[in-house]
């Protein structure tokens, strides 16, 4: 079964046998507002928790998106490049960034659960 | 954001609009409302879109030898403008550069309209002072509400709200009421009008506007996306006390007489950089693909040599791709010259576009 967490940078992972599933929190799409492009991770790339992952650009800017946990990307969305504002309709679903193996599993410990992340953003 | 932003006068309502506000040039701004960037650009350039530029600032210049200071203070020939007729023009420092970009308005014989940018407001108003201490001219800043009905349909939500705007055309304005400056300009490209009020006529104005379904607030960040589509220059980014108008590619704005004879201040760095022909020039840059070239993205040539860099670059909504506005070797500076910029380390290919993006569609006559 998946367990879901959150980062105070805004992104979220679903995790699911090793492998995390990452994206922005619809909190976040809504701060950035309408995306036009998303710079995309190559598959293979090892990154270190704070390394930038992904750049997501809005018509106004681009923002980096941070590797919460560390470990190595194993699939970009590439739907993405398509259609960026799938991260707007749909930020915790159509729009996830990338999936990633996990290097270490208790990384997850410092990250928060749902309810603590409402807490955080309210 | 700092506390010492200045507020604008119609706050209350922004907020009550659901704004998102960010600093600009000293002031609280909106610049999104719920509606979103994306859309406020489009419903702009198919509808009509109310944009709140009270943190721009008007000067009413008047007096006998008013137009001997505006001859003086800027590249223009102020005795050969019609009354209600509109100039872009500059005030540039000694050496020829941008201290500013202004929009000045004959209103009768002997009095003027000087519209300044907020960011510039200030030292305008102390440059012109220092200037007219020798004129016999009164410089006055007024206290308004300045708002922007830009669009296609601006004309029609305007008559809709009783303001015939009538037989007005591109770059021209008037007084219609007592207190009020009314002209028909803008900075989208599209026909549009800025409208100076007090603010209580202004609070009765926007209320009236917005019944109209045709009409949205539009924030600055849609602003920005469609002045640079329309190839209009942001002071302080793509004109600045750095950059003369040769090198901005603005000489168009300055007539052909005064370029020759005129003594305005900066006339003899100009006259000697347009003789020697700038080193790099005001261009459009379209970026290959859908990623956006932003702001400070250095440029360079297919051999890999620095050729100049980007100063506005963002996603252009109506254009469906990347827009950016730069400065390269004049030598580079032909249309469809391909360079490349360096963004996060990768090499993006920029052509180079001739401007707008999108066709102006001003109301010429």
């Amino acid at each position: 079964m998946a367990t879901t967490y959150f980062t105070s940078d805004h992104e979220w992972l679903r995790v699911e046998g090793g492998i995390a599933t990452v994206g922005i929190t619809d909190y976040a799409q809504e701060q950035l507002g309408d995306l036009v492009f998303v710079e995309l991770p190559e598959t293979g790339k090892k990154l270190t928790k704070g390394d930038t992952a992904v750049v997501v650009e809005s018509v106004k800017a681009a923002s980096d998106v941070y590797a919460p946990v560390d470990g190595e990307i194993t699939e970009a969305n590439g739907t993405l490049s398509s259609d960026p504002s799938l991260v707007n309709s749909a930020a915790t679903g159509a729009g996830w960034l990338w999936k990633m193996k996990l290097a270490d599993e208790s990384q997850l410990a410092g990250l928060m659960d749902e309810a603590a992340y409402k807490a955080h953003i309210a | 954001m700092t506390g010492d932003d200045k507020h604008l006068p119609l706050e209350d309502i922004h907020k009550a609009a659901g704004a998102r506000f960010g600093a600009f040039a000293g002031w609280s701004m909106p610049l999104t409302y719920p509606a979103g960037v994306m859309k406020e650009h489009l419903h702009t350039r198919e509808h009509a879109g109310l944009f709140d530029i009270s943190h721009m600032k008007l000067f009413d210049v008047s007096g006998l030898e008013a137009v001997a200071l505006l001859d003086r203070a800027c590249p223009l020939d102020a005795s050969a403008l019609e009354i209600s007729q509109s100039k872009l023009t500059f005030f540039l420092n000694e050496a020829g550069g941008i201290l500013d970009d202004l929009i000045v308005t004959r209103l009768g014989d002997t009095r003027f309209m000087v519209v300044a940018n907020a960011g510039n407001a200030e030292a305008d108003e102390k440059h012109l002072r220092a200037l007219a201490a020798g004129f016999d001219v009164k410089v006055e800043p007024l206290d308004r509400v300045f708002l922007a009905i830009q669009g296609p349909e601006a004309w029609a939500v305007l008559s809709r709200a009783g303001i015939e705007t009538g037989s007005l055309l591109f770059m021209h304005g008037v007084e219609p009421r007592k207190n009020w400056f009314m002209s028909r300009s803008g900075y989208t490209g599209e026909d549009g009008f800025e409208v100076g009020l007090p603010v209580a006529e202004a609070r009765e104005l926007v209320a009236k506007l917005l019944e109209d379904e045709r009409v949205m607030w539009i924030g600055l960040a849609a602003r920005d996306s469609l002045r640079l589509e329309a190839g209009l220059c942001l002071h302080g980014q793509d004109i600045t006390p750095e950059t003369d108008p040769a090198a901005a590619a603005l000489m168009w704005a300055i007539p052909k007489e005064i370029r020759a004879t005129g003594a305005f201040i900066g006339a003899d760095a100009l006259r000697a950089a347009v003789e020697r022909g700038p080193a790099q020039k005001r261009v459009g840059l379209k970026p290959e693909g859908r990623q956006p070239v932003r702001a400070g993205a250095a440029l360079f040539d297919a051999d890999g040599n620095p050729a100049g860099h980007v100063t506005s670059g963002g996603f252009g909504p109506s254009a469906g791709h990347p827009v950016a506005m730069g400065y390269v070797s004049a030598s580079l500076a032909k249309p469809g010259t391909r360079v490349f910029a360096d963004v996060r380390g990768t090499k993006i290919p920029v052509d180079i576009s001739s401007l707008p993006f999108t066709p102006h569609r001003y109301r010429k006559g």
